[in-house]
């Protein structure tokens, strides 16, 4: 009958209206700055710096190779190479930023600089609240507002961050096989060398013998 | 003015009167002569301030009501539970900045919105709102009212076509065309409460309606021309205000806002004042035709006070405004239109031709009977007829699959 349809739409909304006062698994708002849902283990927004240990500026895993900075589609990083080394987590001396930002207003969130990053050293985070009163100086983050610890790294994506230090470790166990191998093999080498060295004044002695 | 003596009041009348008590106390410190025009215009600033602040309170429950409907909470956010939110909104759209488009016509495009509120609000001045309330008692006051309602598709154009924006005229074509479609049959049902009332006077007709049967309020809604015609009126007032499901003259998805696109700031705020108020204004005018206006629905509950009876019918028929709105997609316009005059017009008529029945056919059951049939059998059939051969179920789509 005419009319049939609208009383029937009626019916349900008056059911809504109703059972959003009665039952609450109705009501799927997350009323936001009070209550959170916890964020997605794969959320990403922009990128950070990986640091290891207690001290960001030590810690950092970049050694300003400059990869993300060319392969960065809408260029919004800047990386000023060092002039000295310090030595990287196994114990290499390599380069490190004196000055690394990055212009969030700029950024889109792609994560190529994570993906082309041969020394995991850049992440994607996943803080949303960036908002800030100052367009500019507010959005371009520096070296040390980028820095954030291998902790908080585990924290935000943990089987991204396992993984990531399960290669680290191998990368750093294989160093320090090399370089056991190689100081094996100096040490032989050094004994066989002190050998042939005891070896060749040995006949004069054994002649004297 | 009023005839009780004062050792005589009792506290249901003193409280049913209590704004009339007011007034007459306040005018009393006048000078004789001045008295009825200050009356008139105490009465003015308390109709002034009333239906703003009903406006500003309707604001916050629609959105609530909507949300809830909608399985949401709704604005909760200013104030506890969120009821200081028209604050908030009088604050942001006093603050905003006024544009008037470069090419628009100026000062139609300023009087659009002072035109639709001034008489928007010139209604209430025949609408009896309590017993001994109502600010004029004008002989005429049914047609008083219509030619003000009717006024504000002036403004409407007005504001549509000042702006020189095609989707403001766009809009403002569209709520013309809709609007008079639909005055038709309002005015028509209206014809029907006249008929048996033999008044055009609002008060006279509220009083026809003030007698009870045991405890069966002699209220037009329960008769069946009356119920026809509220029905009819339902209908034809929610395309007259513009409202879901007849919002096509502001339909966002496809004309930005109709004919308030082009404005901002405080003028947007009193279209949308205007709007709202011109929505009280038909429901009043609806309860005071069809649901007995201030009288209450059964004797003993004549100890609540008239006006509160008066103003929770209002409201009520506001929450139904707002149901509907959360519940009906828009119509298209071949849809309005075909619906105005095929379905709505000759119901209307017929309605008008089984009120006369009504009329002539005497006390006694047989005019229930008759008028309850024909009513009933011509509307399954006009809608038997209308959805003839139509589809109704999943939509199916010749390309696009």
């Amino acid at each position: 009958m005419l009319g049939e349809g609208i009383l029937k739409g009626m019916a349900e909304t008056a059911k809504n209206f109703a059972g959003s006062f009665v039952s609450v698994d109705r009501l799927t708002t997350v009323e936001y700055p009070e209550q959170r849902i916890p964020t997605f283990e794969n959320a990403r927004v922009f990128p950070f710096l990986v640091y290891d240990g207690p001290d960001w500026a030590a810690g950092l895993r970049c050694v300003a190779c400059q990869i993300c900075e060319k392969e960065c589609p809408p260029k919004c990083i800047y990386i000023e190479k060092s002039q000295g080394k310090k030595p990287d987590f196994v114990g290499k001396p390599q380069f490190y930023p004196t000055r690394f930002d990055i212009d969030i207003s700029v950024c889109m969130s792609c994560q190529i600089c994570v993906e082309v990053c041969p020394f995991e050293a850049i992440k994607m985070d996943t803080e949303f609240e960036l908002a800030t009163d100052n367009r500019f100086g507010g959005l371009l983050l520096d070296r040390q507002q980028l820095a954030k610890s291998n902790e908080y790294y585990h924290q935000i994506h943990p089987t991204e961050a396992t993984e990531v230090d399960a290669r680290l470790d191998a990368e750093k166990e294989a160093a320090a096989a090399k370089a056991k191998a190689a100081a094996q093999a100096a040490a032989a080498k050094a004994g066989e060398a002190a050998k042939a060295a005891s070896a060749k004044p040995a006949p004069p002695t054994g002649g004297e013998d | 003015m009023l005839a009780t003596p004062a050792s005589t009041l009792s506290v249901p009348f003193i409280v049913d009167q209590v704004f009339v008590l007011f007034k007459d106390w306040l005018v009393s410190f006048l000078p004789t002569s001045w008295r009825p025009a200050a009356g008139i215009v105490l009465g003015v600033i308390g109709i002034v301030c009333v239906y703003p602040g009903l406006f500003a309170l309707t604001t916050v429950f629609e959105r609530k009501g909507l949300g809830r409907m909608q399985n949401r909470y709704g604005p909760n956010r200013v104030g506890p539970y969120g009821f200081f939110q028209p604050v908030a909104d009088g604050i942001k759209s006093l603050t905003k900045e006024d544009i008037i488009p470069f090419d628009a016509d100026a000062v139609v495009h300023f009087l659009a919105p002072l035109t639709l509120v001034v008489t928007v609000f010139m209604g209430f001045a025949v609408l009896p709102m309590g017993r001994n309330m109502v600010l004029v008692n004008l002989d005429a006051g049914l047609l008083f009212f219509f030619s003000m309602s009717a006024a504000t598709e002036l403004s409407v154009f007005m504001a549509g076509w000042s702006s020189r924006n095609k989707y403001s005229l766009l809009g403002a074509m569209r709520a013309v065309a809709q609007m008079i479609s639909y005055e038709v049959p309002l005015l028509l049902t209206t014809v029907a409460v006249v008929m048996i009332a033999g008044s055009l006077s609002l008060p006279k007709i509220v009083e026809a309606q003030s007698g009870y049967t045991g405890w069966f309020p002699h209220w037009y809604i329960f008769t069946p021309w009356g119920l026809a015609s509220f029905l009819i009126f339902a209908i034809a007032a929610t395309a007259e205000t513009n409202r879901s499901p007849f919002d096509l003259p502001e339909g966002e998805s496809e004309i930005v806002a109709g004919y308030h696109t082009e404005y901002s700031g405080f003028k947007f705020a009193l279209f949308f004042l205007g709007e709202y108020v011109a929505m009280f204004s038909i429901s009043g005018i609806g309860v005071t035709l069809f649901l007995g206006g201030w009288s209450a629905p059964l004797p003993f509950l004549n100890v609540v006070p008239s006006w509160l009876w008066f103003f929770s019918k209002v409201m009520l028929s506001i929450f139904v405004f707002i149901w509907m709105r959360g519940t009906l997609p828009r119509l298209r316009q071949d849809q309005l239109m075909n619906f105005a005059w095929k379905f709505v017009l000759p119901f209307t008529l017929l309605n008008l031709g089984v009120t006369a029945l009504w009329r002539f056919m005497g006390e006694g059951w047989a005019r229930w009977v008759v008028s309850s049939i024909i009513l009933a059998g011509v509307y399954v059939l006009m809608g038997r007829v209308g959805m003839f051969k139509k589809h109704f179920g999943p939509r199916s789509y010749r390309y696009a699959e």
